[in-house]
């Protein structure tokens, strides 16, 4: 953790195309990120480690239970739908109720989207693991998308755990890195980033700083 | 996709005029070579369009001596400088995929010609 991290949560809204600047198409997702509130800074002192909380998106006031409603009121906010931490190293310079907006990103940028992948609902072992399946002739009978062989006889007389069936299939917590920020929209609150993010539209994403980038 | 639309605005281009399947196009392409940009005309019939929004393409079809070349462009792309309907064409279409088949007399697509009722009724 020696680099400075940001995050910002925004909405899923689609995909669609630009053109850059030789003319090629570039797909993009467009989220609408932001604004989203600091609701709490964790220090070292107190917390033990540096992180800076964010919330973001309208709720009804009515449904905030009582613990959640006096955070927001420590803070100097209106209660929000979403809350996530960002652990960060200049957690300091941030102050309670501070607004953050696209602004924090820049065009070019790489960074690190999180999302809720679509569920399938339950899935066979083609469409969730890849597996090839049975031949289509040569006496195959009912069993053209069935795994084949989950194990041995006797030896070892069990199924091994972790081994890849059928079940259920996406809903699951997902992190796409390294993707390029296309353009930023600060007037709409809209960040275009390059390829595509998990979650449908109207998805919850979580955008921050390449963990990676560093590296490169 | 009307979410969208914001986004999209800016990148429709209105100059473009209104063709369909079986149109013969002028497309004036932009060339870029080295640092120079020049511009290059195609012009073939029209054999489809495809999608819609944003991502619409068209396919362009000609034959250049004795051999049949296929240009698809986004419609809306920045590198057609302009586009000129050389004719239109009396086609029953939306895709004609079966150009490709045919050569010579076959491969000809009528051109439309507006019947005076059409005529009338555009005016009136």
């Amino acid at each position: 953790m020696s680099h400075n991290v940001k995050g910002l949560l925004g909405e899923k809204l689609g995909m669609t195309q630009v053109w850059d600047e030789n003319n090629r198409v570039v797909p993009v997702t467009v989220v609408k990120a932001g604004p989203s509130v600091v609701t709490q800074v964790r220090t070292p002192e107190i917390d033990g480690y540096s992180a800076v909380q964010i919330a973001f998106g309208a709720i009804d006031p009515r449904k905030v239970n009582k613990p959640d409603a006096g955070h927001f009121a420590k803070a100097g906010v209106t209660p929000r739908r979403h809350i996530v931490e960002v652990r960060t190293p200049d957690a300091s310079e941030y102050t309670l109720g501070q607004e953050l907006t696209t602004e924090i990103f820049e065009t070019g940028q790489v960074v690190d989207v999180v999302g809720t992948t679509k569920g399938k609902g339950f899935a066979g072992v083609m469409k969730r693991h890849g597996f090839h399946g049975l031949r289509a002739t040569h006496g195959v009978n009912k069993k053209h998308r069935s795994a084949g062989s989950i194990g041995g006889c006797a030896t070892p007389g069990r199924v091994f755990k972790g081994m890849k069936m059928a079940g259920r299939m996406g809903g699951d917590r997902q992190t796409t890195q390294n993707l390029k920020v296309q353009a930023i929209d600060a007037e709409r609150g809209l960040i275009l980033i390059k390829g595509a993010v998990p979650g449908p539209k109207g998805g919850l994403v979580f955008i921050h700083t390449a963990v990676k980038e560093a590296q490169q | 996709m009307k979410t969208l639309d914001v986004v999209d605005a800016s990148s429709f281009r209105d100059d473009i005029p209104a063709f369909r399947a079986g149109d013969n196009l002028k497309v004036y392409v932009k060339v870029v070579e080295g640092n120079k940009t020049r511009v290059q005309m195609f012009q073939g019939v029209v054999i489809g369009r495809h999608g819609s929004g944003l991502g619409e393409t068209f396919t362009v079809r000609k034959v250049s001596y004795g051999v049949g070349v296929e240009r698809k462009f986004p419609v809306h792309t920045p590198i057609i400088e302009k586009i000129e309907v050389a004719s239109r064409g009396d086609v029953r279409r939306a895709k004609l995929y079966y150009l490709r088949g045919l050569k010579g007399k076959k491969a000809k697509i009528r051109e439309l010609r507006e019947t005076p009722k059409e005529v009338a009724k555009s005016e009136g």
